[in-house]
């Protein structure tokens, strides 16, 4: 219960973090990847937040035993640089520039109505299960 | 307050969210993994801080675009918008993550294979959105 109250705060604090920096906004997004013409930067200053906070953070909190609330920290294993990670990140960068949507964003106007990103998540879960489905078949 | 501050203001919010959920539960505060653990069968446990992460990212998020006026819609039209959908879903789970788990949180970690995410899909967007802008003219 604690954990799932923890995880409810992280969430709300994302989501506050995104609608503040109008990463939310997709013609922001959208200006940001359009660096031939009517560039936005914006979007490179809440990169440069977000990740100059986990930077030094993490490095504090990864040195702990445990987390708090869990038995043991989650951290990804595979340390290879193939073929799906970069064919992937590809192929979500062209629906990232086709829509000015990445998944946060897109769930978060969803949940404030905006019709585009109301069409755009069950796309985006459509995306992931007929990965999962393509993967347990071949 | 100049708009560089309110994005970098923003920007340190969500690496404070991300670090309080590996702080507090031990995960990556990565949405497209997060939502991708949902629609499997897990435990509840499992399931529920995801469901809650969720809930508390579309809650509060939606509630903070309603009270700053924020209405923008995507550019996209339908059929554009629904494919590129489809794409960051696949994507997204082919290549491990997205902006948050790859972006935020593994150049976090400076984790190599989060950097080569972060360039790849940064470079992939960006010669999307020429094609579309300056190529074939209009949006999308």
């Amino acid at each position: 219960m604690k954990a799932a109250i923890a995880a409810l705060c992280c969430g709300a604090l994302f989501g506050i973090g995104l609608a503040i920096a109008r990463m939310t906004d997709p013609l922001v997004v959208l200006g940001f990847l359009d660096i031939f013409g009517d560039f936005d930067p914006t979007l490179a200053f809440v990169l440069l937040g977000a990740t100059m906070t986990t930077g030094i953070a993490f490095h504090f909190v990864t040195r702990r035993a445990r987390p708090i609330l869990a038995a043991e920290f989650h951290l990804p294993a595979t340390r290879t640089i193939d073929l799906p990670l970069v064919l992937g990140a590809a192929i979500f960068g062209a629906g990232w520039g086709l829509a000015g949507y990445c998944p946060g964003p897109a769930l978060v106007g969803a949940g404030t109505g905006i019709e585009t990103a109301l069409l755009f998540v069950p796309a985006m879960l459509a995306g992931s299960i007929a990965y999962r489905q393509l993967r347990h078949h071949y | 307050m100049s708009s560089w501050i309110v994005a970098l203001l923003g920007g340190v919010l969500i690496g404070l969210s991300a670090t309080g959920l590996l702080l507090f539960n031990g995960r990556i505060a990565g949405i497209s993994g997060i939502v991708n653990g949902l629609m499997r069968r897990s435990s509840g446990a499992d399931w529920a801080w995801r469901a809650a992460f969720v809930a508390g990212l579309v809650g509060a998020g939606g509630l903070t675009m309603h009270l700053l006026h924020q209405t923008t819609a995507s550019p996209a039209r339908l059929p554009v918008l629904l494919l590129a959908g489809v794409l960051v879903g696949f994507g997204t789970s082919l290549g491990g993550g997205c902006t948050s788990g790859h972006g935020v949180c593994g150049l976090g970690r400076f984790s190599r294979r989060s950097l080569v995410a972060v360039l790849t899909f940064m470079a992939s967007a960006i010669v999307t959105v020429f094609l579309t802008h300056h190529v074939f003219g209009g949006a999308a």
